[in-house]
């Protein structure tokens, strides 16, 4: 896992495949371009490029209007300002209408790091997995990234990417197959699962392999489709380890742990721990110093399965 | 403060945003350069504030509109003792008081969170609305940024501002041209500046941001109008004071190395001896 690669960079990268192969991608960005990876294209396409300057609202909402119009709008900003600034519009008229728009959006979750709490998004898979209509999706590095940006691309509706700021180890190849509505059992184990998603991930993996040091045998998940969720891969895997914890980097309010702890509550009642954010703002810091300290690396992650094999 | 020790103080500030931005290793220079002289004259001589007593109900308030120019707002701060300057140097560091974008909450003397560009001027229309409630004398302070104003929401809170005539309320536009993506008239133009304002109702005063006389004269001229609210259109130099950041949109949120923070503060250490400190 030596090599890393953001999530944006893979976002701007398969923005130009798109840009070559789809005369109707266009993309839109608020005053973030550099950071947020659309430049390039814009710089490649310039004629289908807009930048709405400092101003979320109406970036969705023409996103919304190109859509009408029969174009493949990906519309880019920070999250925060993305889903927050502009959700009423996100609302009504691009959820509601299921409009063709892509929000993609990057520098989500603590690792933003240093710009601190009010930058960083952390409610906002729960925003948008309550919008009917909205797909909502969460990589766990570059290459699935790509792989799900031309998924989005070839999907006719509204579609959430939620993206970071982070280099992130790579852990796919060519040959993963990202699917709308698909999670990836990535390791099978008997003991307990941690399902994850986005830069947890990694972390996951990380913990399981320490956990196998002792003998627990730890079953990873990636559920990078949060919604629509693989409720067959999540109950069946559920029902092979007895024990569940979810990990996100993410409030866990409303996120992938309600929405994997939704499933189970109706059909598989099953002992269950969630990590993320505990109902708490982030603040300043070197990301993986906070990772750390909000329980997010993987000793935080050891913890929980601890707990949740207690639980059994 | 005459205008000579506030010239002075304003290149103390510059100073403190440049040594902060260090060990930080992120932030946001250019517009916390561009905005020093509109900060020094509004902390040192034109607000009513007691640093010892940050919550003092009837003390005039400030909202940092464009929150990411924390590093003037903390340098002025420490530099009047809300706090010691020590904490500068912590700035953005994990458990520290010195958040990223300014906190109400964990740093006393900010008057208002900030960060998200578009909310400050609805936050100082509030605090005006309650003095007026309150009748307390205070004045409202807002600093806003030439991108951010692309907000649509600058523009509701432009409408209501001078609906309810606050005249207890000034804006200050830091335009310094730029924002991220490049020249604002490139990104997205937003001129003619005063004109909208005009059109808005406010009474509108174009100033010289780095002129701290002119800056002085141009809040006294706004504390006497009546009725509306009043804007200072500050023409400002983005990265004022240090040579190679002024005018560079790179240098809109990058923070400075060491080596390039020692060149940046030897330009400011011989403009301060040739204020005569
Ligand atoms: C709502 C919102 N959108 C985007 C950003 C990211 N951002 C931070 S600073 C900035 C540019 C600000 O430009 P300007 O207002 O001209 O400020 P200045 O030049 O004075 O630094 C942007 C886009 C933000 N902080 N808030
Ligand atoms: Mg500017």
């Amino acid at each position: 896992m030596a090599n890393k690669v953001a999530t944006r960079d893979a976002y701007g990268k398969a923005l130009l495949i798109l840009g070559k192969e789809n005369p109707n991608v266009v993309v839109l960005d608020a005053d973030l371009s550099k950071s947020t990876k659309t430049a390039e294209f814009g710089k490649n396409y310039p004629e289908r490029f807009f930048n709405m300057g400092i101003a979320e609202g109406n970036l969705l909402g023409t996103a919304a209007g190109l859509a009408a119009a029969g174009k493949v709008p990906f519309a880019s900003s920070f999250a925060i300002f993305a889903t927050g600034r502009a959700f009423e519009q996100i609302r009504n008229s691009i959820a509601y209408p299921k409009l063709n728009v892509k929000i993609a959006a990057t520098h989500a979750g603590i690792s933003v790091g240093e710009d601190g709490g009010s930058h960083q998004a952390i409610e906002d898979v729960a925003i948008m997995r309550a919008l009917p209509n909205m797909v909502v999706l969460v990589p766990a590095d570059g290459e699935e990234t790509r792989q799900m940006v031309l998924a989005a691309a070839e999907y006719e509706g509204p579609v959430y990417i939620r993206m970071g700021r982070l280099e992130v180890p790579v852990l796919f190849g060519e040959d993963y197959h990202f699917e709308i509505g698909k999670a990836k059992v990535l390791k099978e184990g008997t003991d307990v699962a941690i399902m994850a998603n986005g830069l947890m991930v990694a972390a996951a993996l990380e913990a399981a392999e320490l956990l196998a040091g002792e003998g627990i045998s730890v079953s990873v998940v990636n559920v990078s489709s949060v919604k629509p969720l693989d409720e067959e891969t999540i109950l069946r895997v559920a029902k092979e380890t007895r024990a569940v914890v979810t990990a996100e980097e993410h409030n866990i309010i409303g996120g992938l742990g309600s929405a994997i702890a939704e499933i189970l509550g109706e059909k598989l009642p099953t002992p269950m721990v969630r990590v993320g954010l505990k109902d708490s703002f982030g603040e300043s810091g070197r990301p993986y110093e906070l990772l750390e300290k909000y329980g997010l690396g993987k000793e935080g992650l050891v913890k929980a399965v601890r707990e949740a094999l207690a639980k059994k | 403060m005459s205008t000579v020790d506030l010239k002075r103080k304003a290149n103390l500030i510059r100073q403190d945003i440049i040594s902060m931005l260090v060990p930080a290793k992120a932030g946001h220079p250019g517009g916390s350069l561009s905005a020093a002289d509109i900060v020094t004259t509004l902390y040192f001589k034109e607000m009513r504030i007691n640093p010892q007593n940050p919550n003092w109900a009837d003390r005039d308030r400030f909202v940092l509109s464009k929150g990411h120019a924390a590093p003037v707002l903390y340098a002025a701060l420490a530099e009047k003792g809300y706090f010691p300057k020590d904490e500068l140097l912590g700035l953005r560091q994990t458990g520290r008081m010195l958040q990223g974008h300014p906190d109400m909450k964990r740093t006393p003397g900010v008057d208002m969170s900030s960060g998200s560009l578009g909310q400050g001027l609805s936050v100082a229309n509030g605090m005006a609305l309650a003095g007026k409630l309150d009748k307390k004398d205070y004045q409202v302070y807002v600093l806003l940024g030439d991108g951010e104003v692309a907000e649509g929401q600058v523009w509701e809170a432009a409408m209501a501002a001078a609906h309810y005539k606050l005249d207890n309320l000034t804006a200050i536009l830091d335009y310094n041209g730029l924002q991220i993506d490049g020249p604002t008239d490139s990104v997205m133009s937003s001129a003619p500046l005063a004109d909208k304002w005009r059109a808005f109702c406010w009474h509108v005063i174009e100033v010289d941001g780095h002129d701290i006389e002119a800056l002085e004269k141009a809040f006294a001229e706004a504390k006497q109008v009546k009725g509306k609210p009043t804007i200072l259109i500050a023409k400002t130099v983005k990265g004022k004071g240090v040579s190679f950041m002024e005018n560079q949109v790179g240098w809109h949120g990058s923070a400075p190395n060491a080596e390039q923070a020692e060149q940046a503060l030897k330009e400011l250490r011989e403009e301060g001896l040739s204020l005569g400190e």
